[in-house]
C-alpha cells in the first residue's frame, strides 16, 4: 500500500472527495429547502401569528426543558404533537385556551415533581404560541413519533 | 518552548480549565434537579443551567483549540506568530463575550435555538474574534514552513469559523431553521472539529512518540479523507423527522455509518505510532491522554453514534436520554480529553519545567473517564426503558420519567466523580511543583 498510496496522493484523494461530497451536499440542500417550503410545511400557512409565537418559544428558551421535534432537552415532553395530544390540533380557539390554562397553572409546585417556570406571556403572543404548536405539529415528519405519547 | 509568541497558548489554556471547571459544576446541578427537581426551580430553571452547562463546554473547547493552534503553528510554522497582541485581543473579546452571555441568561436575556443561545453582540464579538484569529494565524502559517498537520488544522479551523455564518441565519420557518442549525452544530463535530482532531493528535504523536513525520502525515490525510467523505452526507442522521424529504433515511444511514472509521483509524493510528516510535518521553501523562481521547472517542461517537444512527432504530430512540448518553460520551473523549491531552504536553513547556505532576494528572485521567463512562452506562440503561415505555407502549413521558429516578440517581453520583476529577486535574495542572511518587530507577532517555 505504501508505495501506490503516497502522501501527495491521500492528500489529493482528500481535496477532491472533499469537494465532491459539499457539492452533492449543497444540491441536497436546496432540494431539501424547497421540499420543506413546498411541501412538509405546506399544511397550514406561515402566518405573522405562528411567527410570533416561534419568536416566544424562543424568547423563553423552551427548547432548553423540551424537544420539538425530538431535538432538544429531555427534561421535559415532546411538543411537536403536543395539539394532538390535547386533540386540539384543528381547533385555534381551543388550542388557545388549552395553553393559557396550562401556562397558568405552573409552576405545579408539587413536591418531587419536574416544574416548569411561570411565563410572562401577553394574550397575543400566547395565541401566537398557540398557532405556532399547531403550525409545528402539520408538519411532515415522516410519521414520527411513533404514537402520541411523543 | 521553541518560540516566545507560543507564550500566549498559556493564557488560552488557562481561561479553558476556568470554564471548564464552570460547566462541570453547572452539569452537576443539572444531574440534581434530575435527582431533586424542586431545587432552586424559582431561580435559576433547568433550562438556564443547561445554557450555561452547553455553552461553557463549546467555548472552553474552542478556547483550548485556538490556544493549541498558537502552540502548535510557530512550532511547526518554524516562526513566532504574526500578532502576539493580536492573539490576546482575540482572547479578551472572548472573555468578555463569555462573560456577558453568562450574566445575560442568569437575568433571563438569552435566545432560543439550542448551544446558540448568546445574544446577538455575543455572536458578533465571537465572529470578530474568529476573525481576528484567522488573520493571526493564517499570516503565520503563509509566511512559514507548510506541514501536513497545519494544512489539516488551518483547513479545519477555517471551515469551522465560516459555519459560525450559520448561528445567524434563524428562518422564521421551524424546519429550515432545524436544517440550518444543524450546518453549525453536526459540520462542527462530525466534520470541521474532526480535522481539528487529527491535526492536534498527529502533533502530539509526532511529539511524543518520535515517529516520523512522513508517515504520520499519510495516516493523516487518510483519516481526515474518511471524515469528511462520511460526516457531510451524514448529516442526514439528522434529517429524518424533521420535515425534510424521506431519502435521507437512506443516505443519513449509510454515510453516518461510514463516520464510525475515522474515529476507528485514530484510535488506530495512536496506539500504532505509540508501538512504532522509539522515543520514551517522559510526558506519560500525556500519552495517557492522547491514547484515552482516541479511545473513548471511538467508543463515544462511533459505538454509542452507530448505536442509534440507523433510522429504523432513530425513529424510537430519537430525543431521549440515548442521545443525551451519546453526546457525554463523545464530547468527552473526543474534545475535551483531546484538549486536556494538548494541555498535559503543553503546561510544561510553557511554564518552562519538566512534567512534574504526572501521577495526579493520571488519577484524574482514570477518575474523569470512569465517571464519564459510568454516566454513559446509566444515561443508556434509562435511555433503553424510556424508549420501549415511551415509544412502544406508549406511556406518557412524565409517567415514564418516574420510573428512571435511580438511574438519575447513579448518574448524579457519576457527576461527582467527573467533577472530583476535573479538580484534580486543574489542581494537578496549575498548583503541585513535586511528582508525588517518585519514579522507579529505570533510566528515561528523553527529549
Ligand atoms: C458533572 C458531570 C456532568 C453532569 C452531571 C452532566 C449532566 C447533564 C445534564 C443533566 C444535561 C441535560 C440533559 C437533558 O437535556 O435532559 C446535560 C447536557 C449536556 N451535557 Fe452534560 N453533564 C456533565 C458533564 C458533561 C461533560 C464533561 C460534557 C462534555 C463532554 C457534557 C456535555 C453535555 C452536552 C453536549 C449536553 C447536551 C446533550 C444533548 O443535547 O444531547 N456534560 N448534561
Ligand atoms: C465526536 C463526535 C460527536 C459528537 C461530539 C457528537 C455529539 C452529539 C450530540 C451533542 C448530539 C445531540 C444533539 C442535540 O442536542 O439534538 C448528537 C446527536 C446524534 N449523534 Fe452524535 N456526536 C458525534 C459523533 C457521532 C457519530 C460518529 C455518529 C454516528 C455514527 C453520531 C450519531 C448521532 C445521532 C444519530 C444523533 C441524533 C440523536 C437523536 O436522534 O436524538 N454522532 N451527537
Ligand atoms: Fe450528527
Amino acid at each position: 500500500m505504501s508505495e501506490f498510496l503516497t502522501k501527495s496522493r491521500a492528500r489529493n484523494v482528500f481535496y477532491g472527495g472533499s469537494i465532491f461530497f459539499v457539492v452533492v451536499f449543497v444540491a441536497l440542500t436546496a432540494q431539501s429547502h424547497r421540499h420543506i417550503v413546498d411541501k412538509a410545511t405546506a399544511g397550514m400557512p406561515l402566518t405573522d401569528e405562528v411567527v410570533l409565537g416561534k419568536h416566544v418559544w424562543e424568547r423563553n428558551s423552551c427548547i432548553n426543558c423540551h424537544t420539538l421535534h425530538g431535538e432538544g432537552a429531555y427534561f421535559a415532553p415532546e411538543v411537536g404533537n403536543v395539539m394532538t395530544r390535547w386533540g386540539v390540533l384543528d381547533d385555534p380557539e381551543g388550542a388557545y385556551e388549552m395553553l393559557d390554562g396550562w401556562m397558568a397553572a405552573q409552576p405545579s409546585g408539587i413536591e418531587g415533581r419536574r416544574q416548569m417556570p411561570h411565563f410572562e406571556i401577553t394574550e397575543e403572543e400566547m395565541r401566537g404560541l398557540a398557532e405556532f404548536l399547531r403550525w409545528a405539529d402539520q408538519t411532515d415528519t415522516q410519521n414520527w413519533p411513533p404514537n402520541d405519547a411523543g | 518552548m521553541k518560540y516566545q509568541s507560543q507564550k500566549v497558548a498559556y493564557a488560552y489554556f488557562l481561561a479553558a480549565m476556568a470554564l471548564f471547571g464552570i460547566q462541570v459544576l453547572g452539569g452537576l446541578l443539572l444531574g440534581w434537579i434530575y435527582v431533586s427537581p424542586n431545587t432552586l426551580s424559582e431561580v435559576l430553571p433547568f433550562n438556564i443551567v443547561r445554557m450555561i452547562h452547553t455553552n461553557a463546554l463549546i467555548v472552553w473547547l474552542l478556547l483550548g483549540f485556538f490556544g493549541a493552534a498558537y502552540y502548535l503553528v510557530p512550532e511547526e510554522s518554524e516562526r513566532e506568530i504574526f500578532s502576539v497582541k493580536l492573539a490576546y485581543i482575540q482572547l479578551a473579546i472572548l472573555v468578555v463575550g463569555t462573560l456577558g452571555a453568562v450574566g445575560s441568561y442568569l437575568v433571563g436575556i438569552h435566545g432560543g435555538r439550542e448551544f446558540l443561545e448568546q445574544p446577538l453582540w455575543v455572536k458578533f464579538g465571537i465572529l470578530v474574534a474568529a476573525v481576528i484569529f484567522l488573520v493571526n494565524v493564517s499570516l503565520t502559517f503563509l509566511a512559514g514552513r507548510k506541514t501536513a498537520i497545519t494544512n489539516i488544522l488551518m483547513m479545519g479551523l477555517w471551515l469551522l469559523c465560516l459555519l459560525w455564518i450559520f448561528a445567524f441565519i434563524n428562518p422564521d420557518n421551524l424546519s429550515l431553521d432545524k436544517m440550518y442549525w444543524w450546518m453549525v452544530v453536526h459540520l462542527w463535530v462530525e466534520a470541521t472539529w474532526e480535522l481539528v482532531m487529527a491535526a492536534i493528535l498527529g502533533f502530539l504523536m509526532l511529539k511524543l512518540t518520535g515517529v516520523d513525520r512522513e508517515v504520520i502525515e499519510k495516516w493523516l490525510y487518510i483519516i481526515v479523507a474518511t471524515a469528511l467523505f462520511s460526516g457531510i452526507l451524514g448529516t442526514g442522521h439528522h434529517f429524518y423527522w424533521i420535515g425534510t424529504p424521506g431519502y435521507w433515511q437512506w443516505i443519513g444511514s449509510i454515510f453516518s455509518t461510514f463516520e464510525v472509521v475515522p474515529f476507528f483509524a485514530m484510535m488506530s493510528f495512536a496506539f500504532v505510532m505509540v508501538w512504532k516510535g522509539r522515543k520514551n518521553h517522559p510526558n506519560k501523562a500525556a500519552l495517557l491522554w492522547s491514547l484515552g481521547s482516541s479511545t473513548v472517542a471511538f467508543f463515544g461517537a462511533g459505538v454509542w453514534g452507530f448505536l442509534h444512527t440507523l433510522h429504523g432504530v432513530n425513529f424510537y430512540t430519537h430525543g431521549t436520554q440515548i442521545t443525551a448518553a451519546h453526546g457525554h460520551l463523545a464530547f468527552y473523549g473526543a474534545y475535551v480529553a483531546l484538549n486536556l491531552a494538548m494541555f498535559t504536553y503543553a503546561m510544561p513547556i510553557l511554564r518552562g519545567r519538566d512534567p512534574y505532576n504526572q501521577v495526579l494528572n493520571m488519577a484524574s485521567f482514570w477518575l474523569m473517564t470512569g465517571g464519564m463512562a459510568f454516566m454513559t452506562f446509566t444515561l443508556t440503561f434509562a435511555g433503553t426503558i424510556q424508549t420501549h415505555m415511551q415509544r412502544i407502549v406508549g406511556d406518557y413521558f412524565m409517567d415514564v420519567q418516574d420510573q428512571l429516578g435511580l438511574f438519575y440517581l447513579m448518574r448524579f453520583g457519576s457527576g461527582i466523580a467527573v467533577v472530583l476529577g476535573a479538580l484534580l486535574f486543574i489542581y494537578s495542572m496549575l498548583v503541585v511543583r513535586r511528582e508525588v511518587v517518585k519514579p522507579g530507577p529505570v533510566a528515561v532517555p528523553g527529549e
